[in-house]
């Protein structure tokens, strides 16, 4: 770094006029440093440390009183060959990501269409379909999904109007609970259609145009313009849902009371790795459970990489 | 992701048609049939989203025991009860307190992320110093990274440190710029500055202090703000956090009070529940309301989730 030639600054715009590159370079070091040392002590301490202790912790038994215990990889095999709840917990994660990642994109993408076709009262609806995005979350949500979905919730007080009688509990029956967070987690499509809504604005309305008179119909130029110039968008998209999903834990939590039940139907990931963590005090297994969960979600996120180099279209590629 | 463009007046553009994008350029028709369908579907889908918040906040002010009761309006059987029986709060900690240490945490994260992430974007965004991409690069990996790989260690460190019914397990993270996120938002926005003005204070005699805190700050007041709400409400809104690291009632916060609302709640008394759970989403919907430009353009331009 030292070696490399001065960057664009001329040194006629030095201030005072008397000091070398050199010395301005390394005041530039020290300044650079100064200001993102709260970044950087946060990084060595908490989040970078952390990673590097934690795999190493997955290698241990520990319980929180006493010291680690070196136990090599039986964490990692008791998870393969042991564990069935460990696989399930996977199984509902994968599920859960799987489907409803791809619901919100299409559901964002499509309100985020209709509103961008010049509609009145744009901003009002914006807003409205954005609200519970930033509620979602919340632990009140959480309670209100479980008591609209339980046996004699409000789900199917409204199904008792159109003369469907069910006691059935949506949320206390292995079949549905799941999907009930799915329809929650669909619920909160709001922030990715303004994010698709700000993409969409960027798209040249020529294109539209030479469409138009080439004789495209409207769902031509939404496959042909709207998808590819709008990927880098959804890629981006899909990534952040994706993330959130994998950390996903406040609604199982509460809906299941802590248990990721019935029968671990909502036993999330997180959730999973929580109970053992912080309920069983097996920091050492909760430690694999983490970096199992980096790995799976560090693989994932390549694949979709290596997906997007076909399907991504950057405008600055030919 | 495109660079910010907070500043440019055209995006905020209220109802007036968009310019570009539209699937045709008939922008001032008049409202005709295809546009009444669109309202018309627009407003039954919002109607089905709000409609069980609506319900919630009608059963609040009910009496018990009407739970499958699809009806929003309590009609005669209003009752302030739920709320008398939720204000006293939780084995002998009235709400209200519950409140307040929200209301503190929250208020500590952001100062503590305006002050941690503006400085270290400061250095990523006008700093040209050894090694700057390497960790620029690590900072957007950390973007990435599962929360639930460091929970672990993290905890034990602050175990070790005694900060179990403390605070500082929140507070601390915040001030060492742990939301990349921010910092990100931020570096993006600090970009689009112009470097001249950079310039113009350096012959005047700043330095970078000066430049930071007298042409930057300044200038950057809509990506500050989108940082301090937001960091507002995922604090307000953050369950997990308290869980693990308060166990003293006196010291919960309101996702955690409301939690144990459910375990003290008979089966039947949901009244106090829901309106605790009313009182526990006013102040998102508030700050929603109050910034709610600046929010729909942070989202739009940085992709931050709510």
């Amino acid at each position: 770094m030292t070696t490399t030639t001065q960057r664009t600054s001329s040194p006629a715009a030095r201030p005072r006029g008397t000091v070398g590159p050199r010395s301005r370079r390394r005041r530039e070091n020290l300044a650079g440093y100064a200001f993102m040392a709260p970044w950087f002590l946060g990084f060595l301490g908490i989040v970078g440390g952390p990673v590097v202790v934690s795999l190493y912790l997955s290698f241990t038994d520990y319980s929180v009183l006493g010291s680690p215990e070196w136990v090599g990889t039986a964490n990692y095999e008791r998870m393969l060959t042991d564990d069935p709840r460990f696989l399930s917990a996977l199984r509902v994660t994968l599920v859960y990501l799987v489907v409803s990642v791809p619901l919100v994109q299409v559901f964002a993408l499509f309100l985020a269409s209709v509103l961008n076709r010049g509609i009145r009262g744009l901003p009002v609806y914006r807003a409205l379909f954005y609200v519970p995005s930033l509620i979602g979350g919340s632990v009140a949500i959480a309670i209100l999904w479980r008591f609209v979905f339980q046996g004699d919730g409000l789900f199917n007080g409204l199904l008792g109007i159109v003369g469907i009688d069910t006691g059935y509990s949506w949320i206390g029956e292995p079949a549905t609970a799941l999907d009930t967070l799915i329809v929650l987690n669909v619920w909160q499509f709001g922030a990715a259609m303004i994010i698709y809504l700000a993409g969409l604005k960027n798209i040249p309305a020529e294109l539209y145009e030479a469409a138009t008179v080439d004789g495209a119909g409207t769902w031509r130029k939404f496959v042909s313009i709207t998808l590819p110039m709008l990927s880098p968008v959804i890629l981006f998209n899909v990534l952040m849902n994706m993330v959130a999903a994998f950390q996903a834990f406040n609604t199982a939590y509460i809906v299941s009371n802590g248990t990721g039940g019935p029968a671990d139907s909502t036993l999330f990931y997180t959730l999973y790795l929580y109970q053992r963590g912080f309920v069983d005090f097996q920091m050492g297994y909760a430690s694999a459970l983490g970096w199992v969960l980096l790995i799976v979600s560090a693989a994932i996120t390549a694949l979709l990489f290596a997906l997007s180099r076909r399907l991504v279209h950057y405008g600055d590629e030919r | 992701m495109s660079t910010l463009n907070t500043t440019e007046p055209q995006t905020r553009g209220a109802g007036a048609p968009t310019r570009r994008g539209g699937a045709s350029g008939r922008r001032t028709r008049p409202i005709g049939r295809p546009q009444l369908y669109r309202h018309l579907m627009l407003i039954a889908l919002a109607s089905m989203m709000f409609y069980p918040l609506a319900w919630m906040l009608g059963a609040s002010f009910r009496e018990d025991g009407q739970i499958n009761d699809p009806g929003v309006w309590p009609g005669e059987h209003f009752t302030l009860d739920g709320y008398v029986d939720g204000w006293a709060g939780v084995s002998g900690v009235p709400f209200l307190r519950f409140i307040l240490n929200s209301l503190l945490v929250s208020g500590a994260i952001v100062v503590a992320n305006l002050v941690a992430c503006s400085l270290t974007a400061y250095a990523f965004a006008r700093i040209d110093f050894a090694a700057k991409k390497v960790w620029f690069g690590v900072m957007l990996g950390t973007l990435m990274l599962p929360h639930h790989v460091i929970l672990i260690p993290q905890y034990i460190l602050f175990r070790e440190l005694d900060w179990i019914n403390t605070y500082l397990p929140f507070i601390v993270p915040k001030l060492l710029a742990t939301d990349a996120f921010f910092v990100f938002l931020l570096v993006q926005f600090f970009r689009a500055i112009p470097r001249e003005l950079d310039e113009a204070a350096r012959i005047d005699g700043c330095g970078h202090v000066g430049i930071f805190a007298r042409v930057v700050l300044p200038l950057s007041k809509p990506a500050l703000a989108t940082t301090a709400i937001f960091s507002f409400i995922y604090s307000w809104n953050d369950f997990f956090t308290p869980l693990i690291y308060l166990t003293d009632t006196e010291l919960y916060t309101v996702p955690l009070a409301l939690r144990s609302f459910i375990d003290a709640t008979s089966y039947s008394a949901f009244g106090a529940l829901f309106a605790m759970s009313v009182i526990s989403l006013l102040p998102v919907l508030g700050v929603f309301i109050a910034f709610q430009r600046l929010l729909v353009e942070g989202i739009a331009t940085s992709g931050l989730k709510g």
